[in-house]
C-alpha cells in the first residue's frame, strides 16, 4: 500500500509530472481543442469528470479482477469502462448543451482515446494508491491537463494578435510553445521530495 | 476528408504517406510520437507495432461495419483494437525483451492512438475490405517514417548515436535537451515547420 501524503499526491499530478508536458499524456486534444480559452476550459473539465469516472471505475475493476483471479483482462477492462463513461457523457452533452457538443466536434469520442484517462487508471494501479488516493490522483491529473490546456489556448489567443511568419503558422509554432511551458514546468521537478 | 468512393486504391494508399500524413498534417497520434522517439530503435519497433494494429482492426471493422450499431460503434471499434494491441504486446515481448522495457506502458497506450479510431472511425467503418487495407497501410507507413525521423533527429543530436551506433565521435557534447520533453516538441515542431516549408497543402 501506498502511503504518500494526499498534498503531494495532488502536486506531483498537476505540475512535477504534468500528464501532458512531462508524460506526453493527452496530447491530441491539447494540441486540437486550445485555440480558444473558454473551449479549452470546457475540454479541461469534460476530462476531468472522465477521469474521475474512470478512476473509481478503475479501482472497482482492480478488485473484480484480483476476486475472479484475471489480472490478464485489466487493459480491456479499463477500455470497456472508459468507452462507456465517453459514450454516457456523450449523450448528456448532446442532450444538454448541443453547443457545447459541436464546439468539442470530434474530440468528444476522441476522449476516448485520450491516452492520459487509460495512462491514468495504469497508473494509479502500478502506484497502488488506495481509493482516496487514486480519487485525489484523478483530480490533480485532470487539473493538470486542464492547466496545460489553458494556458496553451490563452498562448494560442494572444498568438493570433501577433505577426507569426507564414511559415510556421498552425501546428509548428504550437508545438514549438508547448515545448518551452515543457520546459517552465520542469522547473517544478525541484518541488518532489 | 470524406473521399470520393470513384478514388482509386494506390491514392487512398498514398494519402497516408505524404498527402494526409497522419504526424505531420493530421497531428494526431502525438503521445508515443513524443514519447518513445529518444532513440530509432523504439520509434521503429512502436511504428511497426502502429501499423500492425492499424491493418488488422481496418479489416475487422470493415468486416463487420454493417453488424455494428451505431450507438456502441466507439465502444465495439475499441475492443477489437485493444485485442490486437495485446497480441502486438505479446509479439514484441517474444522478440525482445528489452524493448519491450524500453517501452513500458507505451505499448499497451497503442490502445488509445487516435490515428487508429480515427481510421476506424472516419474510413473502415464505411469502405469494403481491401480500401481499408491500402489506407490503414498507407496511414501505418506514414506514421512509421514520421516517427523514424524524429527518433533519427533525436538520436543523433541527444545522444550522438543512430540505432546505438557511435556517428558524431567521442568528441561530440549530446544536446541532453534533445532527450528531455521538451526536445520532443521542438524537433516535431521544426519537422512540421519543414514539411509547411516543402509545401503541403492543408
Amino acid at each position: 500500500m501506498n502511503t504518500e501524503p494526499l498534498g503531494s499526491v495532488f502536486l506531483n499530478a498537476v505540475l512535477i509530472n504534468n500528464f501532458v508536458l512531462s508524460a506526453f499524456l493527452g496530447i491530441c486534444p491539447f494540441l486540437g481543442v486550445s485555440k480558444r480559452i473558454d473551449t479549452a476550459l470546457r475540454m479541461g473539465g469534460a476530462v476531468t469528470f472522465v477521469m474521475l469516472v474512470s478512476s473509481i471505475c478503475a479501482f472497482g475493476v482492480n478488485l473484480a479482477l484480483e476476486w475472479i483471479g484475471a489480472p490478464y483482462l485489466q487493459l480491456i477492462s479499463y477500455i470497456v469502462i472508459i468507452a462507456s463513461a465517453v459514450q454516457l457523457v456523450e449523450m448528456f452533452v448532446r442532450k444538454f448543451s448541443p453547443a457545447l457538443f459541436r464546439a468539442l466536434g470530434i474530440f468528444l469520442p476522441l476522449i476516448t482515446t485520450n491516452c492520459a484517462i487509460l495512462g491514468l487508471a495504469l497508473f494509479q494501479t502500478s502506484k497502488g494508491y488506495d481509493f482516496v488516493q487514486a480519487l485525489v490522483y484523478a483530480l490533480g491529473a485532470g487539473v493538470g491537463f486542464a492547466l496545460a490546456i489553458v494556458l496553451m489556448a490563452g498562448i494560442r489567443e494572444e498568438l493570433e494578435l501577433a505577426t507569426v511568419p507564414q511559415l510556421v503558422r498552425g501546428t509548428a509554432i504550437v508545438l514549438i510553445v508547448a515545448g518551452v511551458l515543457s520546459l517552465a514546468f520542469m522547473g517544478f521537478a525541484g518541488l518532489g521530495a | 476528408m470524406s473521399p470520393a468512393a470513384s478514388e482509386p486504391a494506390t491514392t487512398v494508399f498514398s494519402r497516408g504517406l505524404w498527402k494526409d500524413n497522419p504526424v505531420f498534417v493530421q497531428v494526431l497520434g502525438m503521445c508515443p510520437v513524443l514519447a518513445v522517439t529518444n532513440t530509432v530503435m523504439n520509434s521503429l519497433v512502436m511504428g511497426l507495432a502502429t501499423s500492425f494494429v492499424l491493418v488488422a482492426s481496418a479489416i475487422i471493422v470493415s468486416l463487420s461495419r454493417r453488424v455494428i450499431p451505431k450507438q456502441v460503434r466507439i465502444a465495439s471499434y475499441i475492443l477489437i483494437i485493444a485485442t490486437f494491441v495485446t497480441m502486438a504486446d505479446y509479439i514484441i515481448q517474444a522478440v525482445s525483451l528489452e524493448i519491450h522495457r524500453a517501452l513500458g506502458a507505451f505499448i499497451s497506450l497503442i490502445v488509445v492512438n487516435c490515428i487508429i479510431l480515427g481510421r476506424a472511425e472516419a474510413f473502415s467503418s464505411r469502405n469494403p475490405v481491401f480500401r481499408s487495407v491500402m489506407d490503414a497501410v498507407g496511414m501505418g507507413a506514414g506514421f512509421t517514417v514520421a516517427i523514424v525521423a524524429l527518433g533519427t533527429i533525436r538520436e543523433l543530436l541527444g545522444s550522438g548515436t543512430w540505432m546505438g551506433l557511435p556517428v558524431f565521435g567521442p568528441s561530440f557534447e549530446p544536446w541532453v535537451v534533445m532527450v528531455l520533453p521538451g526536445g520532443a516538441f521542438f524537433v516535431l515542431g521544426l519537422l512540421l515547420l519543414l514539411v509547411n516549408l516543402i509545401g503541403v497543402e492543408k
